[in-house]
């Protein structure tokens, strides 16, 4: 097959990039959602251990 | 434990990806056959590279679990493979995208790199539903273990077999005598799996951390509420003495 034009060529280009950058950034924020679900679910356990009372207190 | 060294690597990598893609669309000739369509393979080739290396480091760690029974390394073996995964289903995708580009077909079943890469990324599909079907966490790794351990061995075997296959439509890159590539594209290219490799390191140990801060918090709030119920518990057991 002879070579595309630019114009033409552009679209598949731009679409092969776009897939990859989709995939890492999908990656990056489903990551990143996991980590402030860590974030909240250990200020939970803050809190809790902060209305514990101290070990040998009243 | 895994996040050692994360801030030079992931600066590391954000600088090769930007070096990579301004070597890509500034720096590297255009195709004298293929025009502007063959930049896919900057980013084809790499992620194809990296996600097979993947699996085989999958395979190597897995090793590392069965030979030392540290569960630490089946975690890093599926997140090995996981990535890798993703990264095949770039690949499957870039090079459907390229072959209607340059073939003017979206896939050719006659093209033995492409059938044979479609098999391996199968072949792995199948550890997730034999992983997550098994709930005994000792089982677990060491099932999975041994499916990443000869998975992992059919890859270069694979490749092997592929290179030995008459070649019909898909190019061949890396040959000994170092492919047909010139100078300037030669190294746009390495430049390009460096960042590919780099990418991965970084996203493997970003989610190993992740995993490992999550099961360290688990055993936390195990520990909290055992903690509670020992408290409340202790008033009574005492009262009843």
């Amino acid at each position: 097959m002879p070579a595309l034009p630019l114009d033409e060529a552009g679209k598949y280009v731009a679409a092969a990039y776009l897939v990859f950058l989709t995939l890492i950034v999908v990656y990056v924020a489903i990551i990143g959602a996991k980590i402030s679900r860590i974030d909240r679910e250990l200020g939970e356990l803050v809190e809790l251990t902060d209305e514990e009372p101290a070990p040998g207190g009243p | 434990m895994y996040s050692k060294g994360s801030r030079p690597l992931a600066v590391a990598t954000v600088l090769t990806v930007l070096a990579g893609f301004a070597l890509v669309f500034f720096y590297a000739p255009l195709d004298a056959d293929q025009g502007f369509v063959q930049k896919i393979f900057y980013v084809h080739v790499p992620m194809a590279i990296v996600a097979l290396c993947g699996f085989v480091a999958g395979g190597i760690m897995a090793i590392k679990h069965l030979r030392t029974g540290d569960r630490s390394w089946d975690m890093r073996s599926y997140v090995a493979i996981h990535l890798s995964i993703i990264l095949g289903t770039g690949v499957l995708v870039t090079g459907a995208i390229w072959a209607k580009a340059s073939w003017g077909h979206w896939w050719l079943w006659d093209e033995p790199v492409l059938v044979s890469f479609l098999i391996v990324f199968l072949l792995y599909c199948v550890y997730y539903p034999l992983r997550f079907s098994i709930e005994d966490p000792d089982r677990q790794a060491r099932y999975s273990s041994v499916f990443a351990i000869a998975a992992g061995a059919f890859v270069p075997i694979n490749f092997a077999a592929v290179r030995l296959a008459e070649q019909v439509t898909h190019p061949r890159v890396l040959s000994q005598t170092g492919g047909n590539l010139p100078g300037e594209m030669r190294l746009t290219f390495f430049v390009c799996i460096a960042a590919m490799a780099l990418l991965f390191v970084t996203l493997w140990k970003l989610e190993l951390t992740s995993k490992h801060a999550s099961a360290q918090l688990r055993r936390l709030r195990a520990r909290l509420e055992l903690r509670a119920e020992e408290r409340t518990a202790g008033p009574a057991t005492a009262s009843l003495r």
